[in-house]
């Protein structure tokens, strides 16, 4: 029975939407109710089952379901419910119905069967997720904000006319696997991979992403990239050119986050390193690495949620936000801690923890296709996300040095997500075959033998000995990093400023020179038009007939002669 | 009782110089086991690299080593004070 009644995605935007007007004693059961239902809904679709309408000249299907979509959509109605239970106490509630149409809107693209209802829904989560940077009442949110939705709408606008190309040539707008080999198929593959934090914009991500609520952040990290991921993975699975864009967006992320401050910026760094193993995966595109992929987006969530959870606690007891500020604060959070160490181990893709089963495939693909560059990049990158978000971000805040902060540990919602993820995260390293069930493609991978433990312990306690080693070398400083977005934030709007001088200075010029030629022709006009001048100067009637008296006399005198 | 004795208890167990002394040396006996397990596991390497005595944990190490310094040199380049961007108008407030 096909239940088209409300789409999973309309439920939790319907359900946002309605939450202001819900009593304050219920809304909270409702932050976790709403995308449960949605949970359900998902489930309550037969694999291959697809519902279409008739729009202008187009056949839209806006619910088309197979493993795939299945698989994300699940991963963001269970990100939405535990991101609900963490940000109950979150006052501000347009975050919250921001956030739950974000979601909503997430699971709206990936239960999409055309291109036209992708882009709808794209749309909406960049404009729900500007909201949810809206709602942090600071000027810097703010203005992070702007940077954030100028590089989403033109995503979006590249996206648009991609679509519109590609519409217009033959005829289509059925969302199925493409090349890029036309500039319209071209223009949908930046639209998708501007989302996704590829180069040269990635900085956007690492921008905007800290400057939200401890709660907001939480929310913007699941849904953007992995959206990318799921279109890139539906649209261009083998693209080759995607294991360059990864394999970057891997070392970005890297060398970023270690230079970072910020503790949140350099989760957000590691967003981009994450996705870019997933990148990589799709470029592989064998079943082996889409599914490495898919199980990466799916983990991953779970993870760098829990990270950031983590992190929104600090920030939520302390209200500092950097590392230099931050440390010893394992002291007085212990639960923080250790779920934030879970966080970090299964990022690290740690044996037992949910990255171990689903970063693997991705080096397996690699090894399978006999892509030696790209697996020992892949090898020194796992290596390297212990070092930049494994060890760096536990490190920082809650050990390091004695900062005196003694916070509490945050009140118990948050615990409990937190707690969830955590286990979630260990639950699924340990049993990874009921994730492996539910990806798109078959699976024929065993993540533990000896001789994968024990070469992964290796690559990573190898890593962590290079960290303490090396860690004079990591002293925090006041800084940050210049990124891409410093042409748009500092160099745009220094030649903004010289061109307004220039501007400025030709208008002053301009004037004076039109108001000193404006002056000598009032002159003129004045001699001649003024009330001396000699056209319009007035006469007495009397002068006026004794002139025309003598011109008669003169008449009179010449016509005798 | 002395002042340092007093110090020696307020500081928290774990971060005490002999816990952390001992962290450190178990840590490097856990790394030693580590690679001597090479010796005992049948490799299934995938290239031939990857099959010889200890690769990931030389590997794992050095291109670590490899990042930081290189991370450390590309900063020289990109650091900035955090305030670069920052308007005077701006307050420097936490988001919470």
């Amino acid at each position: 029975m096909f239940n088209t009644f409300l789409p999973p995605s309309l439920i939790l935007i319907v359900g946002a939407l309605a939450l202001p007007a819900i009593s304050i004693r219920l809304r909270p059961f409702l932050l976790v109710f709403i995308p449960l239902l949605a949970l359900a809904q998902i489930w309550s679709y037969d694999l291959g089952s697809a519902f279409t309408i008739d729009f202008l000249d187009y056949q839209l299907t806006p619910l088309k379901v197979d493993a795939l979509s299945r698989l994300f959509a699940t991963i963001f109605a269970i990100m939405a419910a535990i991101g609900g239970l963490y940000a109950m106490n979150q006052k501000r509630i347009i975050e919250l119905v921001a956030a739950f149409i974000y979601a909503g809107s997430a699971i709206g693209v990936t239960m999409a069967g055309d291109l036209i209802t992708v882009f709808v829904f794209w749309e909406i989560m960049a404009i729900s997720s500007t909201l949810v940077l809206w709602s942090v009442d600071t000027n810097t949110a703010y203005k992070a904000s702007m940077r954030y939705i100028l590089i989403h709408l033109f995503g979006g606008v590249v996206l648009m006319a991609g679509i519109v190309c590609l519409a217009a040539s033959t005829g289509s707008i059925e969302f199925t696997a493409m090349q890029a080999t036309s500039p319209a198929t071209w223009l949908i593959l930046i639209g998708f991979l501007l989302n996704a934090g590829a180069p040269p914009l990635s900085g956007w991500l690492p921008d905007a992403y800290p400057e939200a609520s401890y709660s907001g952040t939480v929310f913007l990290s699941a849904f953007t990239t992995k959206t990318a991921v799921y279109v890139l993975i539906r649209g261009f699975p083998g693209e080759e050119v995607l294991i360059f864009i990864g394999l970057y967006m891997i070392f970005y992320g890297i060398i970023y986050a270690l230079l970072e401050n910020d503790m949140r910026r350099i989760l957000a760094y590691s967003i981009v390193n994450q996705v870019g193993f997933m990148i990589t995966g799709i470029g592989i595109g064998t079943d082996m690495a889409l599914n490495g992929a898919a199980a990466h987006a799916f983990t991953h969530i779970i993870y760098k949620a829990l990270l950031l959870m983590s992190a929104g606690s600090v920030l939520y007891a302390t209200g500092k936000r950097k590392c230099t500020d931050l440390g010893g604060l394992f002291r007085t959070m212990p639960l923080t801690m250790v779920c934030g160490v879970i966080g970090a181990l299964s990022i690290s893709s740690f044996p037992l923890t949910s990255g171990f089963i689903s970063k693997s495939m991705i080096s397996q693909a690699a090894a399978d296709g006999h892509m030696l560059i790209v697996w020992m990049f892949l090898s020194a990158a796992s290596a390297g996300v212990f070092l930049h978000a494994g060890i760096k971000f536990p490190w920082f805040v809650f050990f390091q040095k004695d900062s005196g902060l003694r916070p509490p540990e945050p009140p118990k919602n948050m615990r409990a997500a937190m707690v969830i993820m955590a286990t979630l995260c260990i639950a699924l390293g340990i049993l990874p075959e009921y994730l492996y069930a539910i990806l798109p493609y078959p699976v024929n991978y065993v993540p533990y033998t000896a001789d994968h433990v024990l070469k992964m312990l290796q690559l990573l306690l190898f890593s962590g000995l290079a960290f303490f080693i090396l860690l004079p070398m990591m002293k925090r400083t006041m800084t940050i990093s210049l990124d891409f977005d410093w042409f748009y934030r500092y160099a745009g709007t220094k030649l903004n400023d010289f061109f307004v001088k220039i501007f400025s200075y030709a208008t002053i010029k301009m004037n004076n020179f039109i108001v000193l030629q404006l002056s000598v022709f009032k002159d003129v006009i004045l001699r001649h038009f003024g009330s001396d001048g000699a056209v319009t100067r007035t006469t007495s009637v009397g002068d006026m007939v004794q002139w025309v008296a003598i011109l008669l006399s003169i008449y009179l005198v010449i016509y005798f002669l | 009782m002395s002042k340092e004795k007093q110090s020696v208890k307020d500081v928290h167990w774990l971060v005490r110089p002999r816990t952390i002394q001992i962290l450190w040396k178990g840590g490097l006996i856990t790394l030693a086991v580590l690679v001597l397990a090479d010796l005992l596991i049948t490799p299934h390497p995938y290239f031939s690299i990857d099959g010889t005595f200890g690769f990931y944990a030389w590997y794992g190490f050095f291109s670590c080593a490899l990042m930081v310094i290189g991370a450390k040199a590309f900063g020289l380049l990109v650091k900035r004070k955090d305030t670069y961007y920052e308007d005077k108008n701006d307050s420097g407030d936490n988001n919470v």
